[in-house]
């Protein structure tokens, strides 16, 4: 097995082009994948060298976060403008994997049950892919299309991740039998921005997926904490869980899934609608 | 190509760029104090610290550790005199079988260079990725306080 | 003396360890060596039609390929019953099983050539449930048919055929998943060709001379050109009693006259060793208005697996300690063991009582419920006490203070109220649990280890050297022998050598045994030794002192000595009766847990044990038994299980076989009785395996108490307390 140590996202680009290559940055996906056989591939590209793809930088009201910040930079440095992400980041892994860790490989391997994504889809991230082609941004919502496999072509790299920074609240819950290195049975996050309520689901169906009839259902934000009742929160977890199909696999039935997934949801949304009322800090 | 990694500040080099910084310190290198245990960065037993940051060496690709300097358990006694970490791990019982004991002295370092004096459920949560299947613990989050009031008392 | 036995002594080989000098036997090296890989069947059941090495042979670097047909000697192994093949013949019976075994020159070539034997296999269908496999209609894993060992015990009216009335009776089904010992030391082993023709292995092992028995036998070798030294060890927990590595290593050893090195990743470390039974247990109880116990009837189905291992020992443990620490007149019991297409299960700590512990305890709470009582109160009500009798028909001579354990911890403060957190709403239990285990060998086993103990004075100083085959597994065994040699001898320079097979058994590091055999063959030979050196100085001083020196000059004194425990008798076949344990610990626990109630998640806030010592060699050590042991149990209650799909483990990592974190197990409170056991040295308990025994079953009760949920198996599941459908 060679390895291409490009130090340019140009010359990585190329390379990626030309050859057959697995990319990889902290390797916390991709050693795995490695050691259990599972990957064998000719050649990696590493891309670790390539100083842009760790930079961080705020356009407007977009935090473009290279797709090789580690998971413990995203926590200790974007709990500002990106709470919920930086909520998710303290709870990926370890610190040993956070150190390593990045949004990009997150991505790259598209692990249905990893913690990110579902904050990602609803804080309404795009994935920006990058080629010898161009350059072309694809949201979250279209990026995950079956388990392990994405919107990425062969010959794109990622990039950067764009996360519009937090306007209002933003919740990440997960259940695990674990409290520590916690597996996720299944997840949801839940974030409240330019009055509309947006919700995904993480460990649940085949792929992380927006629950977009539960948003719908919530409309244009509500008139006031009145309106929270528990009908209401009753009906948006019963939509939330209609979002996909869950699946049955070594840590819980489809059956448990339907229903956690439905109480996570409840959680969520009264914790964003108590920040939002100002009762707790945000 | 060539590897070399600055491994407790000696240099070592390797023609082999294809496997990981674990395979490299225990199956090159025999710098054996370095455990695997499962190869996939669930267990923590081949903790070090790259460039002074804490890793697994199961998850870091070979080639990447090129020109960096790595910290294992060897590297932190002062010849057979063990460091106030390791001392606080005999002293509180915190080894059984040992195996998780190398990875454990550097997550525990690394937490107390971070966190001087860190509550227990801190340690607890910095701790998460280091398994150990023999104490249950209690002992070694006794170590970690031990080690902390010690490095405060030093200081 | 602040290093003799009752003090927080350091142990020898932790400075190593921490230093991380300490050598396990995955860290082995030979210049030369070979190393070797299995091919492991990756069907549950099958027969095989060939094997093919013809592509492995061809791949450069490769030595040798050895099938089943190549071994010299036995065929099958075993500890109890022979009837484990080294290397698979005609059939593979588990996921996992060895069929054939590569040796190359590096490690990754041995891996690649292994995957190419090409192995033809013919599926079969496997037999998984091991209540079915017991049904005479049951396709057969074995020739034999499918009851690997069985034992009945039948106490009271039960001899007679029946069990009176009672105004209570409670009935329950429970079932136990399948635990992995999961040390985190991988099994591994050097072998290396001696000069004799003979062969010696270093391995990670619990039992050295078991081992050397068996290869001898496998390798067609007479004992003495085997030598087994031993390893470091990283943990064990039962799961290194069987041969693992052991023949082939030795084996293409032998062939290849080089040295030859094997470990096992993670994942085949699963495949290799033996799990915890996984059970099925009914149970009924009858008991007074009152809540005295009239009967137990108790049908236990252990899940044995494919081969044998230590299955027959541990369904006796199961059948005799089915009651549990309860004084219960009359008692129908029956525990079987099943072969399967399992993966083969043997010894975990606590050795067949954790799985019955689960069910009586279990059973207590609903009869505390269907009383109208305490759960403690019912508990203490029923608690064996000195001078009752167990359903053998055994009576506790020795202190037996289990109505004391639980009411020391009914005693203690209760944690505080649960946080306010995240809108999920927590339920808060208590549970109880108490337990009981044989310590050392039991039905009529001559149990004994080795010792020699040789003083003599090294530059003006006196200096002790132990040697001894017990065999250092992390629970500190080397250290007590220096706490036993400084207090019997007064010397303080004690230097503890770890003997290989040409030195006397000290038998198996399990059982809870070494503490009391080796220490008791430790103190045999100081004891020796100090007549000697009083026959020497002429005087009857009661201790070496500071002028031992003197007195021995340049003379070597050296003692050996055996110890055996007291005898015990083998259970009579028809009625189960007999004293066949020489002594019995006791230990009980409580936890406290918060259940997120909605999404069927389990914190446990506390975890206390009370257990009774005899005599505490070492707090620190101790308290590490007691701490280590519980978070197994809270591991079995919560979080561990191998999962089988069709007989094949759908979950041989670390990602998925989910051991307890820092962030899971709480911190112990601990309640130690030293009630000394007259019989034992320095009065002492075997104590490594009780604080497994009721932890579980006490998670399992707290978790019962705080949702109403029946809690019938372990480990508990998220979704066992919710009902999905009842929440579409």
């Amino acid at each position: 097995m060679r390895v291409l140590r490009p130090t340019d996202l140009p010359t990585a680009l190329r390379w990626h082009a030309e050859h057959p290559v697995t990319p990889v940055m902290g390797g916390t996906d991709v050693l795995v994948a490695l050691g259990s056989g599972r990957l064998r591939p000719a050649t990696l590209l590493d891309l670790s060298l390539i100083p842009e793809l760790r930079a961080r930088r705020t356009d407007g009201n977009v935090v473009r976060i290279g797709a090789g910040l580690p998971y413990t930079e995203i926590a200790e440095r974007l709990g500002d403008p990106l709470p919920g992400l930086a909520s998710v980041a303290r709870l990926v892994g370890s610190r040993q994997v956070r150190n390593r860790g990045t949004l990009g490989g997150s991505l790259g391997t598209a692990a249905p049950a990893a913690d990110p994504h579902p904050m990602l889809l609803a804080a309404g991230a795009s994935v920006e892919l990058v080629s010898v082609r161009g350059t072309r941004r694809v949201p979250t919502e279209r990026f995950y299309r079956s388990p392990g496999r994405t919107a990425r072509d062969r010959d794109e790299l990622i990039a950067a991740i764009r996360v519009p920074v937090a306007t209002g609240p933003q919740w990440f819950v997960r259940a695990g039998i674990r409290r520590g290195m916690t597996k996720s049975i299944c997840s949801c996050a839940i974030v409240l921005a330019g009055g509309r309520v947006s919700v995904a689901l993480g460990g649940y169906g085949p792929v992380p997926v927006r629950a977009t009839a539960a948003e719908e259902f919530l409309g244009a934000e509500p008139a006031g904490a009145a309106r929270l009742d528990d009908d209401l929160v009753d009906e948006f977890g019963r939509l939330v869980a209609a979002a996909a199909e869950p699946v049955t696999d070594l840590h819980a039935t489809a059956g448990y899934r339907r229903h956690a997934v439905a109480v996570l949801a409840r959680r969520g949304l009264r914790a964003v609608w108590r920040r939002r009322c100002g009762e707790g800090p945000r | 190509m060539t590897i070399g990694v600055t491994v407790n500040g000696k240099l070592y080099q390797d023609e082999c760029d294809s496997v990981s910084l674990l395979v490299l310190l225990r199956d090159h290198w025999r710098l054996l104090g370095t455990k695997n245990a499962c190869a996939e960065g669930e267990c923590g037993s081949c903790t070090v610290l790259l460039d002074g940051e804490l890793v697994n060496a199961c998850l870091v690709l070979a080639a990447q550790a090129d020109g960096r300097e790595v910290t294992t358990v060897e590297g932190l006694a002062d010849g057979d005199r063990p460091n106030t970490v390791q001392q606080a791990f005999l002293d509180a019982g915190a080894v059984q079988c040992g195996f998780c004991t190398p990875g454990m002295v550097l997550a525990v370092s690394d937490l107390l260079r971070r966190t001087p004096d860190p509550t227990e459920a801190q340690a607890r949560r910095e701790l998460a990725g280091n398994l150990c299947r023999c104490t249950g613990y209690q002992h070694i989050l006794d170590a970690v306080r031990l080690a902390a009031e010690r490095e405060a008392g030093a200081r | 003396m602040s290093a003799g036995i009752g003090a927080a002594a350091a142990q020898p080989d932790h400075l190593a360890k921490v230093l991380g000098e300490f050598r396990y036997a995955s860290d082995l090296g030979s210049a030369d060596a070979v190393w070797a890989a299995t091919v492991r069947s990756p069907h549950a059941h099958a027969r095989i039609d060939s094997i093919d090495s013809t592509a492995a042979r061809r791949l450069p670097g490769v030595l040798d390929v050895i099938t089943a047909a190549d071994i010299p000697g036995r065929k099958l192994f075993g500890q109890m019953k022979v009837d484990q093949p080294v290397l698979a013949m005609d059939v593979v019976r588990h996921h996992g099983e060895p069929v054939a075994v590569v040796a190359a020159t590096d490690p990754d070539t041995a891996r690649l050539a292994a995957d190419r034997v090409a192995v033809g296999y013919s599926v079969l269908p496997p037999v998984t449930d091991p209540v079915a496999a017991l049904r005479p209609d049951s396709p057969a894993v074995h020739s034999g048919g499918n009851l690997l060992s069985s034992k009945r015990i039948r106490r009271g009216a039960a001899q007679q055929g029946g069990l009176p009335p009672a105004d209570v009776v409670v009935r329950g089904e429970y079932t136990v998943g399948m635990q992995d010992p999961a040390f985190l030391g991988p099994e591994a082993g050097l072998a290396l060709p001696t000069e004799a023709g003979g062969v010696e292995l270093r391995v990670a092992t619990q039992w050295l001379h078991l081992d050397q028995e068996q290869l001898a036998a496998s390798l067609g070798l007479p004992a003495d050109r085997v030598v087994v030294k031993p390893a470091g060890v990283g943990g064990a927990f039962g799961g290194r009693e069987d041969l693992s590595v052991h023949v082939p290593a030795c084996l293409l050893a032998l062939r290849l006259r080089r040295p030859v090195l094997m470990w096992y990743p993670r994942a085949e470390s699963f495949l290799a060793h033996v799990h915890r039974h996984p059970a099925v247990l009914r149970y009924e109880h009858g008991c007074t208005a009152s809540g005295r116990l009239v009967y137990v009837r108790a049908e236990i189905v252990l899940d044995g697996g494919a081969y044998a291992s230590s299955s027959p020992a541990i369904a006796g443990n199961a059948a005799t300690h089915a009651a549990g620490p309860y004084d219960v007149p009359h008692a129908w019991i029956d525990a079987s063991v099943a072969y399967t297409n399992n993966p083969p299960a043997g010894a975990m700590r606590g050795f067949g009582t954790v799985q019955p512990c689960f069910a009586y305890e279990s059973q207590m709470d609903r009869l505390a419920v269907a009383t109208g009582l305490d759960p403690v109160e019912i508990r203490v009500r029923n608690a064996l006490r000195t001078g009752a009798s167990l359903p053998t028909g055994q009576v506790l001579t020795g202190p037996a203070p289990v109505a004391e354990l639980l009411g020391r911890l009914k005693a203690l403060p209760a944690p505080a109220d649960p946080p306010a957190d995240s809108g999920a709403v927590l339920a808060r239990g208590i549970g109880y649990a108490a337990g009981l285990k044989n310590i050392a060998f039991s039905e009529g086993f001559d149990d004994y280890s080795t010792a020699r103990v040789r003083l003599r004075v090294v530059d003006g100083r006196p200096v002790a050297e132990v040697t001894c085959a017990a065999v250092e597994v992390g629970q500190g065994v080397l250290g007590v022998q220096r706490q036993i040699v400084v207090s019997e001898l007064g010397v303080t320079d004690v230097r503890i050598e770890q003997a290989d097979t040409r030195f006397g058994t000290a038998g198996p590091t399990s059982a809870s045994r070494q503490t009391y055999v080796t220490g008791g063959a430790v103190r045999a030979a100081c004891r020796a030794v100090r007549d000697a050196v009083r026959e020497l100085a002429g005087s009857n001083t009661a201790r070496c002192d500071g002028t031992l020196a003197t007195v021995l000059g340049d003379r070597v004194i050296e003692r050996t000595a055996e110890f055996h425990h007291p005898p015990t008798v083998p259970l009579d076949p028809v009625h189960g009766q007999g004293n066949s344990a020489m002594q019995f610990g006791f230990a009980a626990h409580r936890a406290v847990v918060d259940v997120d109630v909605e999404l069927g998640l389990i914190t446990v806030v506390e975890l206390a044990t009370a257990q009774d010592v005899g005599r505490a060699m070492n707090p620190l050590a101790l308290a590490g038994q007691l701490q280590g042991g519980a978070a197994q149990g809270l591991g079995l209650a919560l979080t561990e299980e191998l999962v089988l799909v069709d007989g094949t483990v759908a979950n041989p990592s670390f990602a998925t076989y989910q051991l307890p974190t820092t962030m899971d197990v709480p911190r112990l409170r601990a309640e130690i009785l030293e009630l000394p056991d007259p019989a034992a040295p320095y009065g002492l308990r075997g104590i490594g395996e009780l604080p497994a025994i009721s932890s579980t079953a006490a998670i399992a009760a707290a978790v019962r108490a705080a949702t109403g949920r029946p809690v019938r198996r372990v480990p508990i599941r998220p979704e066992h307390l919710v009902d999905p459908e009842d929440h579409p």
